[in-house]
């Protein structure tokens, strides 16, 4: 657990919608922590002469041209709906 | 004690591209719900986003017209919340390398709200932003009594999100700043920008503090204003609410507040205690992107902008600030006056007629310059008519009435009314000297020095030729036979 002093497994499975018991939070801290020490690895590495990148590969500029395609009918992208009505998609009412 | 107002706003603007950001579903307005969807803009496991290569261009055009620093490289992250509009859970926005940083709207005084332009409080004002980045619109929500509907035709639609600096000190410099960037959208054909259809949203920080202290207030966030004049309304709202607070001694806190544009307020959404947490970070599925092309691309497009235009206006036409002010307001009507003014020996007439009688003709038929019945060289032929003395200045307004009514062109209207003016010189002296010889005093009362008596022989000519007659060459003539 030291090798992650702000690993809050607590708050990271709240953020996450993850309805943890007393007992997984406590192995998820320790397993979750096992991993985070593992990446920290990468920090004793002299980075110093590299550039940032946001991607592993260095491909940039992957484009489409801004040409409409067919969409799915409606009936299609409602298939795997739990809940529809009128065309929409139907969830538990949601007040922002 | 007087109060310190301090607003930022966050301006989000669907822009004008056919296709979705990230897949091929068509951006159509009003379609019928959920008939423009595709796995990448329903979030389903699996399927991969594609840059739309066209919305990356706008924005970036957006950045050279307000003056931005176009980022040489941007990327797209993930921001994270769990909300049905967003079924992957994420959106895909830029978090720390937006396309554009830096930048400016210019504030014109036509900016601000009518009754606000004869006291500006900062003539000339430009307010500055912090950055303009690109990311992808949501689903459409509708909420019933015991559920929520979702639309995903508006999922994916290219979204750019334009962040003001705090330096906005009204809500007529917010109306003013949302007036003119709206005006530079439209000209750049960025975006159509209309706020009644959802295409142009604002959310506005705003806080109030004494004059005598330097650090800001809360901050209070407010949404759902859905017109410039609500977002006006709803910031003058909150300016008094929180001034009211503070002089009632209850401190404020951060929080968000909901405008109700009906009951004319703002109600209290969430408080800085249920902020979203939203774990940022660089999207995997998509690759960073080099501006560069993106930008020679913009430039080709990069349009005159409205106070260029403006500018060149008073220049090239001999009008005024104001006249011009009004022309450029509107692309549309710009580019209609231009038409007319290029083709017109007076520019400054065509002005007075676009501005005058066209506009006010529009407003009263409740019809955009798009849909003027007739085009600007029916215009220009009209006044023709009115300069080479074919028809009177006054024939000229029932002219144009029937044109605007009917779309017919200047000259079909003139002939069918018959009212082509008499400016045949030899035709004109004859009915000049048979007034001359009908009326002996008035004759005798202007060569004895009464010169309004011309006018009266001037009007008999009128009446013989039965409104006909040209007016300024019958005076000549007449003068010249009583001389
Ligand atoms: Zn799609």
């Amino acid at each position: 657990m030291s090798a992650a002093p702000d690993l809050d497994v607590r708050y990271i499975a709240q953020l996450a919608r993850l309805d943890l018991s007393e007992a997984e939070i406590a192995t998820f801290q320790t397993q979750l922590g096992h991993v985070l020490e593992h990446v920290a690895a990468l920090r004793r590495v002299d980075v110093s002469a590299v550039e940032p990148t946001a991607h592993a590969s260095a491909v940039f500029n992957v484009f489409r041209d801004d040409e409409p395609r067919a969409s799915f009918p409606p009936e299609v992208a409602l298939s795997n709906a739990p809940r529809k009505a009128n065309e929409l998609f139907v969830v538990t009412k949601v007040v922002e | 004690m007087r109060y310190l107002t301090t607003i930022g706003l966050e301006v989000h603007v669907q822009l004008k591209t056919r296709s979705k950001m990230f897949c091929g579903c068509a951006v159509e307005y009003g379609a019928a719900p959920n008939t423009r969807t595709c796995p990448v803009c329903l979030g389903l496991p699996g399927a991969l986003p594609t840059m739309n290569a066209e919305a990356l261009r706008l924005t970036t055009l957006t950045g050279l017209m307000l003056g931005c620093d176009i980022a040489p490289t941007c990327k797209f992250d993930r921001k994270n919340y769990f909300y049905p509009d967003m079924p992957k859970n994420y959106q895909i926005s830029q978090y720390d390398l937006p396309l554009c940083v830096n930048g400016a709207v210019p504030l014109h005084d036509l900016a601000y709200p009518k009754d606000a332009q004869k006291s500006i409080a900062h003539p000339g004002k430009q307010v500055g932003l912090v950055r303009i980045h690109l990311e992808e619109d949501v689903a459409k929500s509708f909420h019933f009594e015991n559920s929520t509907g979702i639309d995903f035709d508006r999922a994916g639609t290219p979204l750019m999100e334009i962040v003001t600096r705090p330096e906005i000190e009204s809500p007529e410099e917010a109306f003013a700043f949302l007036t003119a960037l709206r005006q530079i959208l439209v000209y750049g054909d960025v975006s159509d920008a209309d706020m009644e259809k959802g295409q142009l949203r604002c959310d506005c920080n705003i806080s109030v503090r004494p004059e005598t202290q330097t650090e800001f207030g809360a901050k209070i966030e407010i949404k759902n204003m859905n017109s410039v004049s609500g977002v006006r309304r709803a910031l003058a709202y909150e300016i008094e609410r929180q001034v009211g607070e503070l002089t009632a001694g209850r401190p404020l806190r951060q929080e968000t507040r909901r405008w109700d544009d009906a009951a004319d307020q703002t109600t209290l959404m969430r408080t800085k205690e249920s902020a979203h947490d939203y774990r940022y970070f660089p999207d995997p599925d998509l690759m960073p992107v080099h501006t560069a092309p993106l930008l020679d691309a913009a430039r080709t497009r990069l349009p005159e902008l409205p106070a260029a235009k403006r500018a060149r206006f008073v220049q090239d036409y001999a009008i005024s600030d104001y006249d011009a002010a009004v022309l450029a307001d509107d692309r549309a009507l710009a580019d209609y006056f231009e038409t007319a003014a290029k083709a017109a020996p007076k520019p400054k007439s065509v002005a007075n007629w676009v501005l005058n009688d066209l506009l006010s003709a529009l407003a009263s038929a409740g019809k955009s310059i798009g849909e003027c019945p007739f085009p600007a060289a029916s215009l220009v032929e009209m006044i023709g008519l009115i300069d080479s003395g074919k028809i009177s200045g006054k024939q000229g307004k029932e002219v144009f009435a029937e044109m605007f009514a009917t779309g017919k062109t200047a000259g079909a209207v003139v002939k069918e009314r018959g009212m082509e003016q008499l400016s045949d010189t030899s035709a004109l002296e004859a009915l000049c000297d048979q007034v001359i010889a009908a009326n002996p005093k008035p004759v005798a009362d202007y060569r004895g020095g009464n010169a309004a008596s011309l006018n009266f022989l001037k009007g008999q000519v009128m009446k013989l030729s039965k409104g006909q007659a040209n007016p300024a060459l019958t005076g000549e003539i007449l003068q010249r036979k009583l001389a």
